[in-house]
């Protein structure tokens, strides 16, 4: 598992990247392995204001459907239309598959998440390795 | 390769017998017919020029076209590929797979009830409605409720039906409220039920023992929250103890209990949720009273309350008339409405009232006791093959997780898949969702000891193989007709309609299937 020290983690299985007040939002790689084969992932829409800790959209694997939880607050500005077609790209590299783009209420926020080492120590102990 | 299939000797089962079956559509051959019609003894007409602008010709595809024998063998033959409880236990957790006693089919076949209509007088009717009185008065005595509607036709039915009494109780108190809570171990209907009748879902959190975290609770309920949806005993199988204080936390502020009675199998006889402060509550007579469950049952989600929800009941009600005769009560101004055609799966409430009858307050009871006996059964003979996550005890049925067969990269499915290798039904797989690699068994109290053997025998035989030959076990089943499906592949990118092979003639209602 491969979790990027340039990312925030929430402890839902998201991450996010900071750049400037935008905010890029995916699942974990960790996240992707545990739900196994995707095959849907449903997304807010653009415009939609997300509350960090609160739910904006769902995947389903063929084992289960989880809900998204909102690493940060703020306002929905671009969603990753390709998932439609290709949702498998999340277990191909989790990493380098956003779901969402936000308009951050406070770039401050993301200091609250976990550090890429502090996710790992977390996910660790959720698994009990 | 026959060889490798299996390690150790299978008790149950050898290779199925594998017959090949084509789709209809592609053993259909132009113009054939499983019947023939005498001439016309009046005049023919021109049912498109009748039909005028109604006729359709467009979209109805090529129709298969085949004999009568045809027709009974291609049926016959994909019957003997079903796996049903009559041949064969069905561990999967949650869904309470008993036996369906033959009784029950007996009674429902009675011609005065199989022939009855719906719309039969009343005074005709009085056979079929004491049917539903005494099955109502039976589930009331059983649940410990004050009344109850048998319209809902499934379980999730019977939760919407519920969550509808309480949103139009709220209502009429002049707050609908706008939160019902969900325990992150409850069945995905219940969120989505709470969903569909308006509500957010706010998301309860369990314990360290797999219960509902009571500190957690008190902190979420407030005004705005309608309900609480719990299933007790929860899908881990375990009994929530502090529910009397967890019915208090809601009832403070009031909330109401609504409680999913999927899993009433472990209460029958021994506890009632009337008692223990649940409001409203849904029960499956296709789970707990031994009405069929597989091929689309039809189920029946029958849903008891308290007299406070009662003015708010699906309409019709029945209702003992001053003469002593029953009938049903159409006048019910704060009724939710109908929730089902007619008054609900009437077959259902005659093979579950015979159930009720035949074994009796002391033989449901036994029934009980049975399905926690099993279950524990089970749970002491393969805890140590399996990883056990709650050790809190069980009561109707047990989860374990496959954590030690993870290691060799065998997960919960692939066992599930290798077990019917071994001629059982799959457990239930991942699920519930707070046990990571789930595996959810409940025998139910149907299972003999000798059947319970056979089950733990090839549970630790696929125990075994995870460790010596985890492929043999990713790979699984092997003995099936068809090996393993792309499931990925199916739900990605689903095939829902059959559509002929390209044709040289174009096709339509006139030219056949077969000129591919």
């Amino acid at each position: 598992m491969a979790y990027p020290e340039t990312y925030k983690y929430a402890k839902s299985h998201e991450w996010v990247e900071v750049n400037g007040d935008t905010g890029t939002v995916g699942i974990t790689d960790y996240a992707q392995s545990s739900l196994g084969d995707i095959v849907f992932v449903e997304l807010p829409k653009v415009g939609q204001e997300i509350e960090s800790g609160s739910m904006f959209g769902s995947v389903e694997s063929v084992k289960a459907v989880s809900d998204l939880y909102a690493p940060v607050t703020g306002t929905v500005t671009e969603i990753n239309e390709a998932l439609n077609d290709t949702p498998e790209t999340i277990n191909t590299d989790a990493n380098a598959t956003w779901l969402i783009k936000v308009t951050l209420k406070n770039p401050d926020d993301v200091n609250a998440l976990l550090s890429a080492a502090d996710y790992e120590t977390f996910v660790n102990e959720e698994t009990g390795h | 390769m026959e060889e490798t299939k299996f390690i150790g000797t299978p008790r149950k089962a050898t290779t199925h017998v594998s017959q090949n079956e084509g789709l209809m559509f592609e053993k259909s051959s132009a113009g054939k017919k499983g019947y023939r019609l005498p001439l016309l003894d009046v005049p023919a007409v021109d049912a498109a020029a009748l039909l005028g602008e109604a006729v359709r010709t467009d979209g109805l595809g090529v129709m298969p076209e085949l004999s009568e024998i045809e027709i009974i063998r291609h049926f016959t033959r994909l019957s003997t590929w079903n796996y049903a409880i009559d041949l064969g236990m069905y561990p999967l957790g949650s869904c309470t797979m008993k036996y369906n006693p033959r009784i029950n089919e007996a009674v429902a076949r009675l011609e005065g009830l199989a022939e009855a209509h719906p719309y039969q007088p009343e005074s005709l009717s009085q056979g079929a409605l004491g049917i539903m009185k005494m099955l109502s008065d039976a589930l009331i005595e059983i649940t410990g409720m004050d009344t109850i509607t048998l319209q809902p036709a499934a379980g999730a039915h019977g939760e919407f039906t519920g969550i509808l009494l309480t949103k139009a109780f709220h209502t009429a108190n002049g707050n609908p409220r706008t939160k019902v809570i969900v325990p992150d171990s409850a069945h995905g209907t219940n969120p989505a039920t709470a969903a569909v009748c308006g509500y957010q879902v706010a998301n309860l959190k369990s314990n360290a023992l797999g219960m509902v975290d009571l500190a957690e609770l008190e902190k979420m309920v407030d005004e705005d929250v309608a309900a609480l949806m719990l299933t007790n005993p929860s899908t881990i199988g375990v009994f929530e103890s502090d529910i009397h204080k967890i019915s208090d936390i809601l009832h403070a502020k009031g909330a109401l209990l609504y409680m999913d009675g999927a899993n009433m199998n472990a209460l029958v006889g021994k506890t009632r949720p009337g008692d223990f402060g649940a409001d409203v509550m849904h029960l499956n007579l296709h789970k707990t009273f031994s009405t069929p469950h597989g091929g689309g049952g039809p189920g029946s989600g029958p849903v008891a309350c308290k007299k406070i929800l009662e003015p708010f009941l699906p309409s019709p009600v029945l209702k003992t008339n001053p003469d002593g005769t029953l009938g049903f009560d159409y006048n019910r101004p704060q009724s939710v409405g109908r929730v089902r055609a007619w008054y609900g799966n009437f077959g259902m409430f005659v093979r579950a009232l015979a159930y009720i009858l035949a074994n009796g307050p002391d033989g449901l009871r036994q029934t009980t006791e049975d399905a926690v006996l099993n279950a524990n059964y089970l749970r002491s003979k393969l805890e140590g093959t399996f990883e056990l996550p709650y050790k809190t005890r069980s009561l109707h049925e047990v989860v374990f997780s496959d954590k030690l067969q993870a290691k060799n990269g065998v997960k919960t499915g692939d066992m599930g898949k290798r077990l019917i290798d071994y001629g059982f039904h799959p457990y239930t797989v991942s699920f519930p969702l707070v046990v990571n690699g789930a595996m959810m068994i409940e025998p139910t109290e149907s299972e003999s000891k000798e059947e319970l053997d056979l089950l733990v025998d090839a549970l630790t035989q696929v125990a075994r193989e995870a460790e010596e030959n985890p492929e043999l076990v990713k790979n699984a089943p092997h003995t099936t007709r068809l090996q393993r499906l792309d499931e990925t592949g199916a739900a990605r990118k689903p095939v829902l309609r059959w559509k002929a092979p390209v044709s040289s003639t174009e096709l339509t209602a006139n030219t056949a299937a077969k000129e591919w």
